[in-house]
């Protein structure tokens, strides 16, 4: 296969064959096509591909570079052990050990009615853990190195696209049309960046974020609709290690506490507009003891612990799961602010296709959902990983890569996973948003089922940690 | 164009009148259209007998065969598939369903080659210096797979339009633009004393007026320990109601009149003509449809379409 040099000005000789677009934006670090680059460079089919990586991160060519004393950045990700075992697969899971990373096998989801609450415990479901929380940029750099490591051909360039060109007339190939198609560069998609280099692909791998110039140029419409929430990150410090992912449900939107590694711990405040910006600007003093409110009696009680082995009408479910008999804890108290507050508007976004001829969304780019479970990042991993495996399995069977029938196999496989990981985040978004008496109710047994009814929580678990099985129907 | 006439007449007539399941018309208004509507595109469409890449039928009947000797070419097939030469590589026309399973065929074909000539299954290209031959390539749908697998392909079809949609299509891919396309038949190949490592001829045999000299054919154009490949569908009374009722009248993914049930061949015959030509078939395999998924799959149910692949015996 040839490979592709681009230089301005200088003629094209040689094709490249898969193009890897990319924009990491300053406040979420996708990093999907990390994903299938050093996946396709690990397996034999397709080691042999010619990669070109399109992005304007300097981090790219420099390197991320992590201080071990500096205090967790605030962008961070919960991976779920899918995840994890994916970047075992592809050797880069060894890089994020090198850094700070936190796992947790405990959670605790409640709300501020304090009718109920649940706890989850990775040996539930006879699990080590329930995920592990690493920064962006760990899993930035980690892949990054995992990448140089690699013995396979790749070129970055480091700018952003501009337009892109494919050729319409694919589909038949008229016996009357004179004269060749232009020296062999007719299923070729032609690319021009920004800096003016161009490059011809035979796949383009859009992987940009919700932004997606990728989805623009190939004209794929999304459904979707704005929360009218945004989202406060930031880090902070506690007395002693947290160890467990908290998350309670107010009544504007839920705050959550993640561990991130040493004393440190990451916030996620989703609010509406007003109180978000409100906080953002108000002094850090001020906002830690908000923060602590909001996680101990603020908007409402806690809600009372059940006696061991006393599930009520669950009783008789034998809780043979750990967290049953769990009491309900306070999370540890924030003492320090240690980073910028960030803030972002969230929004549910689909792609109504994934795939057209020559180019395939991933990632972001096909689809973002709401941050109240950690799912988004691992639903991009997850698609960067089927991706890669319907290339190698195409590439077995001698197909063109940018054959559009192999690429909606991709399509249809992850459409079902990742549209109903959305609906089903989509509807927590929704029930959790209205304070309504019967509602509330509603929500408290919610909480006792999940805490009590043992096959379902090891379902639950499950389906979060990534296994693809739903909830109810393992 | 004269004497052309009654030979086609004659095809005709022997393509009909070779078997004896006259049923096959009956149903069909549809089936009689189809005939006649194939009778007026003879006369249009069959590319012409001057194109010295195929042999004009000879005036003499010294040949008691009932084909146009010297090539097992069927006339009236060979209409069929010129009629609708423009949409081979519409994925969403009329060969979709051939497109859907191309993979399936190519898993088959890879698996035993690579077994067959111990090559490296995890290899991207494992048939790298092979010489593969695909007799009936019509647009290409085999032809272009292959060659990305790294074998050198020739492809040959008997309908000139198949022939150029090919070459169009290959030329868009540096990787496929070296496949060498020919507007011929196995017999000319045989008699230009061409040899192949591996021949290549799937979904054909149906449609060729004497399957046994075909088979001839291509064993003469496999190396001795090279492999023959055939695929096509089982004679049975499930492939009547699969490959013919539902798929030409009921999901119309073929065109009316495409397969003749009794132009097929069942395993055991395949098998037999095969080992009457020096090719010991070793394995076998059947593609199973799955309408839920609309996938194909490879299975061990050979009763609808089989595929068969063999070793020629070295001398």
């Amino acid at each position: 296969m040839e490979l592709l040099q681009i230089l301005p000005n200088l003629a094209i000789h040689r094709t490249a064959k898969l193009a890897i677009m990319t924009l990491l934006l300053l406040e979420e670090a996708w990093l999907a096509w990390l994903l299938p680059v050093p996946w396709v460079a690990s397996m034999p089919l397709t080691k042999d591909l010619n990669v070109a990586i399109i992005d304007s991160n300097p981090a790219l060519s420099s390197g991320v570079s992590i201080k071990k004393e500096e205090p967790p950045d605030p962008r961070v990700s919960t991976v779920t052990p899918a995840t994890i075992s994916i970047f075992k697969e592809i050797g880069a899971w060894k890089y994020i050990e090198q850094n700070r990373h936190a796992y947790f096998d405990k959670m605790q989801v409640w709300d501020y009615t304090g009718l109920g609450y649940t706890r989850y415990n990775a040996r539930d479901a006879n699990k080590e853990v329930l995920g592990c929380v690493v920064e962006n940029r760990v899993l930035l750099s980690s892949l990054l190195s995992c990448l140089q490591s690699a013995d396979f051909r790749k070129t970055i360039y480091p700018s952003r696209l501009l337009t892109l060109h494919r050729n319409s007339s694919s589909t038949k190939v008229d016996s009357h049309s004179s004269g060749l198609p232009l020296h062999g560069q007719g299923n070729l998609v032609k690319l021009d960046l920004i800096d003016g280099s161009s490059l011809h692909a035979k796949l383009v791998v859009g992987a940009d974020g919700s932004k997606s110039r990728v989805r623009e140029l190939a004209g794929i419409k999304t459904t979707g609709w704005n929360y009218s929430q945004n989202a406060i990150i930031c880090t902070v410090e506690h007395a002693v290690e947290n160890q467990c992912a908290w998350q309670r449900f107010l009544p504007a939107g839920p705050i959550a506490l993640l561990p991130v590694g040493d004393n440190f711990s990451n916030i996620v405040w989703t609010m509406n507009p007003k109180e978000a910006n409100d906080h953002k600007m108000m002094n850090g003093d001020e906002f830690i003891k908000d923060v602590n409110h909001a996680l101990d009696y603020g908007f409402g009680p806690h809600p009372k612990s059940s006696m061991f082995g006393d599930g009520g009408i669950f009783s008789w479910l034998k809780a043979d799961v750990t967290s049953a008999s769990e009491f309900f804890e306070i999370p540890p108290k924030v003492i320090r602010l240690v980073s910028d507050r960030m803030m972002f508007p969230l929004s549910l976004m689909h792609a109504n296709n994934y795939a057209s001829k020559n180019i395939v969304l991933i990632g972001d780019s096909a689809h973002t959902v709401h941050p109240l479970a950690g799912q988004g990042v691992n639903l991009g991993f997850g698609d960067a990983f089927a991706l890669s495996r319907v290339i190698a399995e195409g590439i077995a069977v001698g197909t063109d890569i940018g054959e559009v029938t192999m690429l909606k196999k991709f399509e249809v496989e992850r459409k079902t996973a990742n549209i109903a990981m959305m609906a089903i985040l989509d509807g927590f978004q929704k029930a959790y948003s209205v304070d309504f008496g019967p509602l509330n109710i509603l929500r408290a047994a919610a909480f006792h089922v999940a805490q009590h009814v043992s096959p379902l929580k090891r379902g639950i678990i499950s389906y979060a940690s990534g296994e693809q099985r739903l909830p109810l129907f393992s | 164009m004269a004497f052309k006439l009654p030979n086609q007449l004659r095809a005709l007539y022997t393509a009909t009148n070779y078997h004896h399941h006259h049923r096959i018309l009956s149903p069909l208004a549809g089936a009689s259209q189809s005939f006649v509507f194939s009778l007026r595109r003879l006369f249009a469409d069959v590319p012409p007998l001057s194109d010295p890449s195929s042999a004009p039928p000879p005036l003499y009947p010294h040949s008691t065969k009932t084909s146009l000797a010297p090539s097992s070419l069927n006339q009236y097939e060979l209409a069929k598939f010129a009629a609708i030469a423009e949409t081979w590589w519409d994925s969403e026309g009329p060969f979709k369903p051939l497109h859907a399973l191309n993979p399936t065929r190519l898993a088959f074909i890879r698996s035993t080659l690579c077994r067959h000539f111990r090559r490296d299954s995890y290899s991207a290209k494992p048939f790298e210096g092979l010489k593969f031959v695909d007799v009936g390539c019509g647009g290409g749908i085999l032809s272009e797979p292959l060659a990305r697998m790294g074998a050198t392909v020739t492809g040959v079809d008997a309908v000139e339009k198949n022939i150029k949609i090919a070459r169009l299509h290959a030329d868009l891919d540096p990787s496929t633009s070296t496949i060498e396309y020919c507007c011929t038949t196995a017999e000319k190949l045989v008699e230009e004393q061409r040899t192949f490592d591996a021949v290549i001829a799937l979904e054909v045999i149906e449609h060729v007026a004497e399957p046994a000299e075909f088979c001839k054919s291509l064993a003469t154009l496999t190396v001795p320990g090279g492999a023959t490949v055939i695929s096509t569908i089982n004679r049975s009374i499930r492939a009547y109601a699969t490959a013919i009722i539902a798929a030409e009248y009921l999901l119309h993914w073929l065109p009316k009149g495409t397969h003749q049930w009794s132009s097929f061949l069942t395993p055991e015959e395949l098998v037999l003509i095969l080992q009457r030509a020096s090719i010991s078939v070793q394995e076998m395999a059947g593609f199973a449809y799955n309408p839920l998924t609309g996938r194909w799959s490879l299975s061990d149910d050979i009763s609808v379409n089989f595929i068969a692949f063999g070793t020629k015996n070295s001398q």
